[in-house]
């Protein structure tokens, strides 16, 4: 028996594919995947309309799916985090159906518990048999963990593995089961992985981000929670980059143990876990080759799911356990809410990801942003958008201070803490005050009335909607 | 208090922007070196516009003007003087008149702005042969002339040596200066550390550079700039000696005693006088925080 077919068409057709249905993809080669554009591609040579595209992440390279909006093929988008170059094109209003944002970890619950149906998932696979067992480990595209794949797989109707580095059955290693799977396709090259590192995956040496990174890691010393036992998860950014560096520099001068690292992984947590700073890193998605490489070569470094990453529908999230999440933003306001979904002139360039979702999760949220940004305020009276409620957040950490978050009735000894080690606290508002009389109030950005965008809470419920910009 | 001096391009804004949250004592917006002849007059307007808007709470601002050989440092003087920065770097400084001619200018421009005569000092850059050898001169040679600063690159060039981390080949220099500034009675900063990321070598140069007398040390880099901040601080001993010597000397008031000593040695003048400044330090490093404990 195989599952082997000769095309993406072919395998579009076998699975039954109709007008109306949902499709999914996930979004480990970033920036350099191929597939979601050649099957739209093929999908919109076939003829089929009305679909909707459930994709973890939607990237610029990812420009194309606007043709497939325009042409009736494409109806309703679905994701996580959406690039610039989409985004854009929504805000203009695009789309008669509002985009769905989810977080990493509420997209893979909502398919567990039925509220996100997947019809066909499409499976970019760096390398695969033919039966459908599938890694991201192996192959010429190789982009190491899978870990948003995996729901994919287990919750769609039909699912099709498409590798480009076809290996005889059985696969060892495997990360997705050929249980799940329905068809495999052959093609040339199912990405670009120089795309998987974007130039967010590098320490900074922008002395201001890293003055910001100086102060981060002294509130992590500060908190208390930096000792045997730690977990740490950074996201991608050259100033939490930095944080990590210093935070492993700490580590290593106590000889500090900690449990875990976690999220996006770099080779910065890599190098932490090579020092022994941690026991395991817990990777869902890899930013860069160096992290490809050793989820290949280190037991220690280990795929998880998305749910097992930050899911609400499992009986625990590794998210749950997290001491430390180091976060950006794009806004802040005075309640501590924080915007990741827009830029400052009400434009969709990101979304939540892993970041409320962790928020939730972690004992200490901080968030680390420089206090203007192209001439414009990180603190706001109010969020264009809010992708992460203010509960959650603790800390906001910029150049010019440190706010910490006393507003839900907790932090306080944080607080205390924080001046104790002499560290510039001051209080939100603060902030917002002193990027004002550098960067002057900025006027209101114009909105309509249409909405373009459902943010959804990783629990499922509406937490904002996006509208379209004048 | 200015224990580190940290350059800070003219042409670059975000730098600018946030030029006082980096830790220095003094930062020093250059429109020298750091710019290009043709982004002269760009960062000529940026720097002006930032003295302007920017508070920078807490840091003294330094401004290094172009060499009295080029067209440019008028024209950077009659943009900077009228937002009285706090000092005037002028480079290439070889001798006692290229104070006076700078010196004068400023004096022209003051007037011009309604600014008292003597606002804005000097802090003259020596760095070639003959600026070391009128080191005294130098720093003597104007009531604005508040330090003077060595610059260990072009020096070296002019001596027609490698620049090593050593340091050996400015040695003289150092000495040379430290002695002529002391005996102008003016302060006395050290060339910077060049290699950015080597820290352990930045504790190193900053540690003999005190041992010799300077008073602190410039930078290029934001990541040196804690580093020569601890080691040009006083030590907890050193504070803790500059209190008791002020309290012996206060109950030998009380007492109505004119000599006194302290574990057996006497207490002088300089000793008065240095622990004097080991306190106004203290003040000047600690006094802003709040202390819990």
């Amino acid at each position: 028996m195989s599952k082997l077919v000769n095309s993406i068409k072919e395998a579009v057709q076998k699975v039954g594919l109709k007008d109306g249905m949902t499709i999914s993809f996930h979004h480990h080669m970033r920036n350099g995947d191929f597939v979601l554009n050649m099957v739209l591609e093929a999908i919109a040579e076939l003829g089929y309309k009305d679909l909707t595209v459930n994709a973890s992440s939607v990237f610029d390279v990812h420009e194309p799916i606007i043709g497939h909006v325009k042409n009736g093929v494409v109806t309703g988008i679905e994701c996580n985090y959406m690039g610039g170059k989409v985004g854009k094109a929504i805000c203009e209003g695009l789309m008669e159906k509002p985009v769905i944002f989810r977080t990493h970890g509420g997209r893979p619950s909502d398919m567990e518990k039925g509220t996100s149906h997947i019809d066909v998932a499409f499976i970019a696979a760096p390398t695969a048999d033919d039966m459908g067992n599938c890694t991201g480990k192996y192959g010429k595209s190789a982009c190491g963990s899978m870990g948003y794949a995996f729901a994919d797989a287990m919750n769609a109707d039909k699912v099709v593995v498409i590798t480009d580095n076809l290996v005889p059955h059985p696969l060892v290693d495997f990360s997705i089961s050929e249980i799940y799977v329905d068809y495999v396709v052959e093609v040339d090259q199912i990405g670009n992985p120089a795309g998987i590192v974007s130039g967010t995956t590098k320490i900074t040496r922008d002395p201001v981000g890293l003055k910001m990174a100086d102060y981060a890691a002294k509130v992590i010393e500060a908190s208390g929670l930096l000792k045997d036992g730690f977990s740490f998860q950074t996201g991608a950014g050259g100033a939490t980059l930095a944080t990590a560096k210093y935070v492993q520099d700490i580590m290593l001068a106590k000889g500090i143990k900690g449990s875990y690292g976690m999220g996006g992984i770099t080779k910065y947590m890599v190098e932490m876990l090579n020092n022994g700073c941690f026991q395991a890193l817990l990777d869902v998605q890899c930013f860069d080759l160096d992290a490809v490489q050793s989820i290949r070569e280190n037991p220690k470094h280990m795929e998880v799911t998305a749910t097992h990453y930050a899911g609400v529908s499992g009986k625990s999230a590794a998210v749950d356990n997290l001491d430390v999440v180091l976060l950006g933003a794009t806004q802040v306001d005075l309640d501590f809410g924080v915007n990741v979904h827009t830029d400052s002139n009400g434009y969709i360039m990101g979304g939540s990801g892993g970041h409320s979702d962790t928020a939730a999760g972690a004992k200490l949220t901080m968030i680390i942003a420089p206090l203007i940004r192209a001439r414009l305020p990180l603190v706001v009276e109010k969020c264009l958008c809010t992708s992460t409620p203010g509960s959650t957040v603790d800390v906001v950490v910029t150049q010019r201070g440190i706010a910490v978050n006393t507003k839900y009735g907790k932090n306080q000894e944080l607080k205390e803490a924080l001046k104790k080690a002499k560290l510039p606290v001051v209080e939100i508002e603060d902030l917002k005050r002193m990027a004002e009389e550098i960067a002057g109030t900025p006027k209101p950005v114009q909105l309509t009335d249409k909405v373009v965008a459902h943010v959804m809470y990783r629990d499922g419920t509406l937490l904002d909607t996006i509208k379209a910009v004048k | 208090m200015r224990r580190s001096m940290l350059f800070i391009p003219g042409n670059t804004p975000n730098l600018l922007m946030n030029g006082d949250v980096l830790g220095s004592d003094s930062i020093i917006l250059d429109l020298e070196d750091a710019v290009s002849p043709a982004e002269k007059d760009a960062a000529r307007i940026l720097v002006r516009n930032a003295l302007k808007h920017l508070h920078y709470k807490g840091c003294e601002i330094i401004v290094r003007i172009n060499p009295i050989e080029t067209d440019f440092w008028q024209k950077d003087l009659d943009e900077v003087i009228p937002l009285c920065p706090g000092m005037i770097m002028p480079t290439k400084v070889s001798c006692a008149n290229d104070v006076k001619v700078v010196s004068d200018y400023i004096a022209e421009v003051e007037a011009r702005h309604g600014i008292e005569k003597n606002t804005v000092k000097l802090i003259p850059l020596i760095e070639t042969a003959m600026g070391v050898e009128n080191a005294f001169n130098i720093a003597s040679a104007d009531e604005r002339v508040a330090a003077i600063f060595l610059g260990g690159e072009d020096l070296t060039a002019d001596l027609r040596c490698k620049r090593t981390k050593e340091g050996n080949e400015i040695f003289y220099a150092r000495c040379r200066m430290v002695n002529a500034a002391r005996a102008a009675g003016v302060d006395v900063y050290d060339t910077p550390f060049t290699d950015v990321d080597d820290i352990d070598g930045l504790y190193k140069d900053a540690q003999f550079a005190k041992s010799l007398g300077f008073t602190g040390k410039a930078s290029i880099s934001p990541r040196h700039v804690e580093g020569i901040n601890e080691v040009f601080s006083p030590t907890q001993a050193d504070i803790d000696y500059a209190h008791e010597v002020m309290e012996t000397i206060r109950i030998a008031k009380e007492q109505g005693k004119g000599v006194v000593s302290l574990r057996g040695k006497m207490i002088d003048a300089p000793i008065v006088t240095r622990a004097m400044q080991v306190i106004e330090m203290e003040k000047a490093i600690f006094g802003g925080v709040e202390d819990d404990e």
